[in-house]
């Protein structure tokens, strides 16, 4: 493999500096490098979307992504969800209504529906543009009605504020954060 | 007296779901240990032949890796499942592709994954047997003179005096292939030597003490230096039954031998190409009825494919077998059912263990010859369909909880089956006038909608004798503030075990379920209540919990000389417990119901000691040109004795639901040379969000009365059903009637083709 490089990012608002290879994949550095185990693998050729991270604000598969492209980004994983001990609200739904069983795959599936509900916030996306946006993270539990009812419910509660957003934080305060 | 609330039928928050959606959860994977090695599999490349020199290809540098073959294994080279002939290494013939023939290890993961490349096997390849008619034909010799790793036989009344009283006798033959459970946590364990000459294996499992018991004889150690521990389990759906006991094998090999912590973790491609899969089947079944739709004589001829070792074939033979000739009651039946050797890596359990299978095939069948009869498919389940009383084909006579008639109705009912039937038939009709008149829908598309109703049946808990012989032993203590602890073997793979513990425990004690504590399933820690499989973990170990729980209330009842009022008292009084008289545990062993009988000499008698019933509807919609089956809409009523936590139960339903549509129309393990060709996700193809249609789930309850409050087993049940209905709603759309899953795009055009030839 290739020397190492160094490289800084950050994230989950947290600035990071890592000395890897450049071709390491985004998802090793972050398990590995970060000690954010939370991302996890299931395939490792980008079907399987457990996966998921988002890196400026876009969702991509961190098994396809070298660590080098992730130079200067701003990476969300599920770890970043909650703010401290208090779970988001996508994150709530989830447990409420059965949206997470073996749990491999939510942390992928709770990223990518994030980012749908930061699109569509303000309005709650229709159960086809749930599946479409979710298409590509799989989970072999849940039959996914579940999953599709739980983002949904959370578009619902939160209304227009930040999708991932905890109750009574302003949007602004969050949004710079990250 | 304060009344507690009700802990059962309540969807309580699911006990590990915090830690599952901050990424906190620990799936094996996410384990590290100081100065871990990762272990590799050399495999063989082809499906038969004899090892005759294994080589290190001099050039690679070979520091520091550790090199672990059968000469190492301290106790017997086998892994113990129903039988003892598998190897945990191949020593000299090589049975199938992909078969473990040497373990590699290295500090880096990549060194590793080198070192295995840098193996080379010699192996003179033996013609190989890959398909059941190869198998059955014993041209080529696995498993005995006939290639049968087992033949059972079931039979009531007299079949041909059946089918000579029947006015119709019509027969079918049917196919389905293998299926890959594709749990999205891959197969890995991880395997440490202790400094007291022992060994503990950590990983991701369904069965701690089936790892427990084959590592013991590997190892020759005594089954106290054999500790099992199961992490956060990724998925198992039967797949992590038998397998971990080879994986975890092979990382305690390799730990044994380096004396460090080894990690085995597949890949998706290892994991497909190795691990087991959903036994395939060739399935022929006739039926005789009266011209009214009544079942005067049903005869099934099952054939499965175990694979290269025995493993749990005979079991998953047996499961299929009893419940082949499906949830009606029939005076005449016969059934043979074997299971055949090949040289294909062994079949496996998957969720219904046998019965999608048979299922399957009964299904269709009585589709067809509804159609035969020009009988309503749902007229025809009406007619035949159990109620209490009715006696199975084992002489098994079902006493109580037969919700069979009320899941037919429900469903129909739900789905509106009646008007959807009547409906798209005229639509379809009208359609391929309007295309005969070169009136086309906009876009050209030529599309067909069907609606197809399935029906099926599943026995929970161990077959037979099973649950007596696994003899299960479940524990609650009191931890030392005083809270509930239950001890079992059984995980949460996903479904919620373990909440729906802390519910059964919860009610009993009159306490809030998140106050009760569940151990993490570790042999060193929780008494043997079984294995997690066979639709037995809320019914029968749920059962054993909640004697458990009465027990313990009736013990601090006493001490305090008066009812315990709810979750504060009960803590109050629980530490005052443990101070004046020390620990508290209270311990319940498995007891065969009154009147359960079963003879595995004669396969008469009690085969489960009750059965759940589900019927499905399934609408599609086909395109005629492009062959593709698109699900509008599934509708299933589920007879599950009692809801405990009903989001869970119905996520278990919709679980299920959806990997049937995927075995009836996606999911086709391609071979080539006898090794899995689409071994990777972007081939072997799962149903996604956008495949999957919206799942309505109704929940009927005919409670047990030998289960913890009327619940019985429903983990497999969904995964029955499906792909009957799909065969029946594309039949419905097209006209045409596929004899074979899945119903690809690529078979059902041909399926066209050859219909539209013969008109």
């Amino acid at each position: 493999m290739s020397p190492a490089v160094t490289l800084s990012f950050t994230v989950n608002g947290r600035r990071r500096r890592v000395r890897v290879p450049p071709m390491k994949r985004l998802l090793d550095v972050l398990r590995e490098d970060c000690g954010l185990t939370g991302t996890k693998e299931g395939c490792g050729e980008g079907e399987c979307g457990a996966c998921t991270v988002l890196v400026n604000g876009l969702a991509v598969n961190s098994c396809l992504v070298p660590a080098v492209q992730a130079g200067g980004a701003r990476i969300l994983t599920v770890e970043g969800l909650a703010r401290r001990s208090r779970l988001s609200v996508l994150q709530r739904t989830f447990i409420e209504g059965g949206g997470t069983q073996c749990g491999i795959c939510t942390p992928g599936i709770l990223v990518t529906a994030y980012a749908l509900l930061r699109r569509t916030r303000g309005r709650v996306p229709r159960e086809d543009e749930v599946r479409a946006a979710l298409a590509g993270n799989l989970c072999r539990c849940t039959g996914y009605q579940k999953i599709v009812d739980a983002v949904r419910v959370a578009a619902r509660r939160t209304g227009t504020r930040r999708p991932g957003g905890t109750r009574g934080r302003s949007r602004g305060k969050k949004g710079a954060r990250r | 007296m304060l009344r507690p609330e009700p802990a059962v039928g309540v969807s309580v928050p699911k006990h590990e779901g915090h830690d599952k959606v901050t990424g906190r959860a620990l799936y094996v994977d996410d384990l590290r240990m100081a100065g871990m090695l990762h272990g590799r599999t050399v495999r063989s490349s082809v499906p038969r032949g004899i090892i005759r020199r294994i080589e290190f290809d001099p050039a690679f540098d070979w520091g520091g890796v550790v090199i672990a073959g059968h000469q190492d294994i301290p106790g017997e080279n086998v892994v113990v499942h129903v039988l003892e002939d598998q190897p945990l290494l191949a020593a000299h013939e090589i049975r199938h592709a992909d078969e473990a023939i040497l373990l590699v290890a290295h500090a880096d993961a990549e060194r590793a994954e080198a070192a295995r490349h840098a193996v080379r096997v010699e192996v003179e390849p033996l013609e190989p047997v890959l398909t059941i008619e190869d198998a059955l034909s014993a041209r080529v010799k696995l498993w005995g003179e006939d290639n049968v790793f087992k033949e059972i036989r079931i039979a009531c009344g007299d079949v041909e005096a059946g089918f000579g009283a029947a006015d119709v006798v019509v027969e079918g033959v049917y196919h389905c292939g293998h299926q890959e459970q594709l749990y999205i946590e891959n197969n890995g364990m991880i395997a440490e030597r202790t400094a007291e000459g022992g060994i503990v294996v950590r990983g991701s499992l369904q069965c701690p003490y089936f790892v427990h018991h084959a590592l013991v004889r590997m190892l020759g150690l005594p089954p106290e230096k054999v500790r099992v521990i199961q992490t956060v389990t990724g998925g198992g759906f039967g797949g992590k039954e038998d397998y971990p006991s080879v994986i975890g094998g092979h990382a305690a090999l390799l730990a044994w031998k380096s004396g460090r912590p080894v990690k085995v973790v597949y890949d998706r491609l290892e994991d497909i190409a190795a691990t087991t899969k959903r036994h395939p089947a060739r399935i022929r079944v006739r039926t005789g009825l009266k011209r009214d739709g009544t079942l005067i004589a049903t005869e099934v001829d099952v054939v499965m494919d175990g694979g290269a070792y025995v493993t749990l074939s005979p079991v998953v033979l047996s499961r299929g077998a009893i419940h082949a000739a499906g949830p009606y009651r029939c005076p005449n039946v016969s059934i043979r059912a074997r299971c055949v050797a090949t040289n294909t890596p062994p079949s496996g359990a998957f969720r219904g263990f046998g019965v999608p299978q048979t299922q399957y095939a009964m299904e269709s069948h009585l589709n067809r010859v509804a159609a035969e009869l020009g009988l309503d498919p749902l007229a025809l389940r009406r007619r035949n369909a159990y109620v209490v009383g009715d006696v199975t084909p084992t002489g098994q006579t079902l006493r109580e909880s037969v919700g069979a008639q009320e899941v037919l109705e429900r469903t129909a009912e739900r789905a509106g089956w009646a008007e959807k039937r009547r409906r798209y038939a005229r639509e379809n009709a009208a359609a391929a006038r309007a295309e005969r008149a070169g009136r086309f829908a906009p876009g050209g598309r030529r599309l067909r909608r069907g609606i197809g109703l399935a029906f099926a049946w599943h026995g929970a808990g161990f077959t037979g004798s099973g649950e007596v012989r696994l003899n299960s032993l479940a524990a609650l203590e009191l931890a030392p503030g005083g809270r509930p602890r239950v001890l079992v073997a059984n995980v949460e793979i996903g479904q919620g075990a373990i909440t729906v513990f802390t519910q059964l425990v919860g009610e009993r004690l009159g306490v809030p379920p998140p106050l009760v504590l569940v151990e993490t399933p570790d042999t060193g820690l929780v008494p043997n209540s079984g294995p997690t499989v066979a639709s037995r973990t809320t019914m029968v170990v749920g059962g054993l919990l909640e004697q458990c729980a009465r027990g313990m209330r009736e013990r601090l009842e006493l001490f305090v000389e008066r009812p315990l009022r709810g979750g504060p008292d009960f803590q109050r009084v629980a530490r005052r417990f443990l101070a004046r008289r020390g620990p508290l545990r209270v311990e319940r062993r498995y007891q065969k119901p009154p009147g359960v009988e079963w003879s595995d000499e004669t396969y008469r008698g009690d085969a489960y000691a009750c059965f759940s019933y589900a019927a499905i509807a399934v609408e599609v919609e086909v395109d005629l040109d492009t062959g593709e089956v698109r699900v509008l809409r599934a509708t299933t009523a589920q007879d599950v004795g009692r809801a405990i936590h009903p989001v869970l139960v119905t996520g278990q339903i919709e679980g299920g639901t959806l990997q049937g549509l995927g075995y009836a129309l996606l999911e086709e393990v391609r071979w080539k040379d006898g090794r899995v060709w689409n071994y990777q996700l972007t081939n072997y193809v799962i149903p996604t969000a956008v495949d999957a249609p919206p799942i309505e789930v109704v929940i009927v309850e005919c409670p047990y009365s030998g289960g913890p409050f009327g619940a019985k087993g429903v983990g497999e049940l969904p995964m029955d059903v499906p792909a009957g209905a799909v065969v029946e709603a594309v039949a419905h759309a097209t006209g045409v009637r596929l004899d074979e899953i899945p119903v690809t795009p690529e078979r059902l055009l041909r399926a066209l083709a050859r219909a539209a030839e013969a008109r």
